[in-house]
């Protein structure tokens, strides 16, 4: 059994003479859940299609467990396409059943799997209905069972929160989550910043077919901290502003937001806070993804 | 989990699918249900107006009764006198009488309004009549086998056919193509739907076979059985195959384009190629010319060889001869046909010109 690592080095893509894929390289670790963020055109969705084998790059290579991946291989990965896809008049479990067997599974064992896992995505009661009569989310949760149904090692999934209510999303996170503690690989991009923030444990910043950022997601967060600091103390925090080495951010009675120019700076402050009175909390503030983001594509 | 599973399971899974699906579909089945019938039909008909033949009533004299019995298709009559004939004449009981003449034939016919030709031709002296190169099968019968092989090619085909190119379509509109594709390579998908729709379209020609043979023993038509059983094989080898040729084309075409509604515009000239041998065996059934030349192309073989077969133009190596020309076309189309639908299948949105799915 292999653990499933996934490493893309050097990938490259042209459509004609415009370059939508340039050195991309990136890894996605085993029973991790990594972000893939970008903008629209950024790449994200012909960069999983090459993952997949849908698309050839042009040059660069995908590897599993450091050999080139293999069409067997990807027998035993999930996918999610952006485009929603599933057959309209088919029955929801008859056409989850089909797409484990395609994936090489019995059909009792296929059976088996897709009532449970469809039961736990919520659609119990609907097994036996086509996938047209039903919602635009429930069609989502069927689409997540198409992609997970045969336990795949790597799970590839682009867009997988998109149209579904904060319910749902905590649902598919679950499914997700338990199934990265089960030693998958997942990769899956959203353009709900909050969620990818929520979620993941690694992250891949891709922007105008570059690797603007990639790494664990505390990491980058502590890359792109710049000594920003918040402090809540009980009296006026008004003096923060003479400190030397200190530029206030964002300031309102006890409450500041600054920066500091080294961590010797901050230490200084807080013990002047703690001088001056009781201090509720002093604590480094780390930028949210929605700044790194901004921040890198720049 | 069993990652090596052969990719022959997958093919049989997608052929599954695909006549599973079909066969759930209630237009699908009572349309077969009603060719069957037209067909059974069909058959019934020819074998009830071919023994329809009516002996004609003729009165005679006990002068003429023997020489008139010995005539097939009447039935005689006898009477006393010319009077009571002539009377049974005028009240239409009989549709003519042979009396006793002694004119050179030494027959006098009556009928009440026009001379009945065929009592008349049966009663004459006719010279010797030698013909050169005789017609061995009724035209008739000849032009109903040419209209029916072609309609069921024809039909089954454009039917079959028809069904693959939307099924590929569907596949590349609502794109569970790319899940599919995760799953299994594109060629096991398009061996898959060609075998699953072949197996569909051979079912409903051997339905329509067996529903003939049945028709024709069960109203005595054993002659034709007999003529026509070995072109009926024929042509449900021939199209076994031809069938095959046409699936991989429409397979390939449909790829091409994204959306249901753009299907004609890539399938147009398949179906066209599918409604010429049914138009060129109707006009030209009696041109021996053209039935030959239709016999050796593929998309015509089904059609045009067992036709040869049955009126008995064609040698004996002919159909093993014209097969291997399908068998060969079937090879390239199928090659060919998966190069397009490889390139074409996950391109999305206007139509994939031809030389770029070719190329790649």
């Amino acid at each position: 059994m292999t653990t499933g690592l996934l490493e893309l080095s050097g990938i490259t893509k042209s459509y004609g003479s415009r370059r939508v894929l340039d050195d991309v390289s990136f890894t996605v670790a085993p029973g991790r859940l990594t972000g893939f963020v970008g903008g629209n055109g950024a790449g994200k969705t012909t960069t999983m299609r090459i993952i997949l084998g849908l698309l050839s790059s042009d040059g660069g290579r995908v590897d599993l467990d450091g050999t080139p991946l293999t069409t067997a291989d990807r027998r035993r990965f999930g996918y999610m396409p952006e485009e929603r896809g599933l057959y309209p008049k088919m029955k929801v479990r008859e056409q989850i059943v089909y797409l484990a067997r395609l994936h090489g599974f019995s059909k009792p064992e296929a059976t088996e799997r897709a009532t449970a896992l469809l039961t736990e995505l919520g659609l119990g009661e609907r097994l036996d209905d086509t996938i047209e009569s039903l919602s635009l989310g429930n069609q989502q949760r069927a689409q997540i069972a198409a992609s997970l149904v045969h336990d795949p090692e790597v799970l590839i999934l682009d867009e997988p929160f998109s149209g579904l209510d904060p319910l749902a999303v905590d649902v598919v996170a679950g499914v997700l989550q338990a199934s990265a503690a089960r030693g998958a690989s997942i990769l899956f991009s959203s353009h709900q910043l909050d969620v990818v923030e929520r979620l993941c444990d690694d992250l891949v910043i891709l922007a105008g077919g570059t690797i603007r950022a990639a790494g664990s997601r505390d990491g980058l967060r502590a890359e792109h901290a710049r000594d920003r600091y918040e402090l809540i103390s009980a009296g006026d925090a008004g003096w923060l502003r003479t400190e030397p080495g200190v530029t206030v951010v964002d300031f309102e009675g006890g409450y500041a937001l600054f920066d500091a120019d080294g961590p010797d700076t901050a230490q200084r402050v807080l013990q002047s806070a703690v001088a001056r009175g009781d201090v509720a909390s002093f604590a480094p503030k780390h930028p949210s993804l929605a700044q790194i983001f901004k921040e890198v594509i720049q | 989990m069993n990652a090596s599973t052969p990719a022959r399971n997958g093919i049989w899974l997608v052929a599954e699918r695909e006549i599973g699906s079909k066969l759930r579909s209630k237009a699908f089945l009572i349309s077969t249900g009603i060719l069957l019938l037209i067909a059974l039909a069909g058959v019934l008909f020819g074998g009830f107006a071919s023994q329809n033949n009516d002996a004609m009533p003729v009165a005679v004299t006990s002068e003429t009764a023997t020489a008139v019995s010995a005539l097939p298709d009447v039935e005689v009559t006898e009477v006393a006198s010319r009077a009571e004939a002539e009377e049974l004449v005028r009240e239409g009981d009989v549709d003519a009488a042979v009396l006793a003449g002694d004119n050179a034939a030494g027959y006098t016919i009556v009928a009440l309004e026009d001379a009945p030709g065929s009592l008349v031709s049966a009663l004459s002296l006719s010279p010797e009549v030698v013909i050169l190169e005789p017609v061995t099968t009724n035209p008739l019968l000849r032009y109903f086998i040419a209209i029916a092989f072609g309609l069921v090619f024809m039909m089954a085909a454009a039917t079959f056919g028809g069904t693959i190119a939307q099924s590929v379509v569907e596949e590349k509109q609502t794109r569970v193509v790319e899940v599919l594709l995760s799953a299994i390579p594109a060629r096991t998908l398009l061996a898959g739907k060609v075998i699953g729709n072949t197996v569909l379209a051979m079912g409903q020609i051997l339905a329509l076979a067996a529903v003939a043979t049945i028709g024709l023993i069960v109203t005595g038509q054993r002659e034709v059985l007999t003529t026509l059983g070995a072109p009926i094989i024929w042509f449900a080898v021939f199209f076994l195959f031809g069938f095959i040729l046409l699936a991989a084309m429409f397979a390939a075409a449909a790829s091409m384009v994204s959306r249901q509604e753009d299907i004609g515009s890539t399938t147009t000239p398949i179906t066209m190629l599918i409604m010429a041998p049914y138009v060129l065996v109707i006009v030209f059934n009696d041109n021996p010319l053209v039935l030959t030349i239709m016999s050796y192309v593929p998309f015509s073989a089904p059609v045009g060889m067992p036709m040869r077969l049955f009126v008995g133009e064609a040698q004996w190596w002919e159909p093993l001869l014209s097969l291997a020309i399908l068998l060969a076309s079937c090879v390239a189309a199928i090659v060919v046909g998966a190069k397009i639908y490889e390139n074409s299948l996950l391109r999305m949105g206007s139509r994939v010109k031809l030389a770029e799915a070719l190329r790649g």
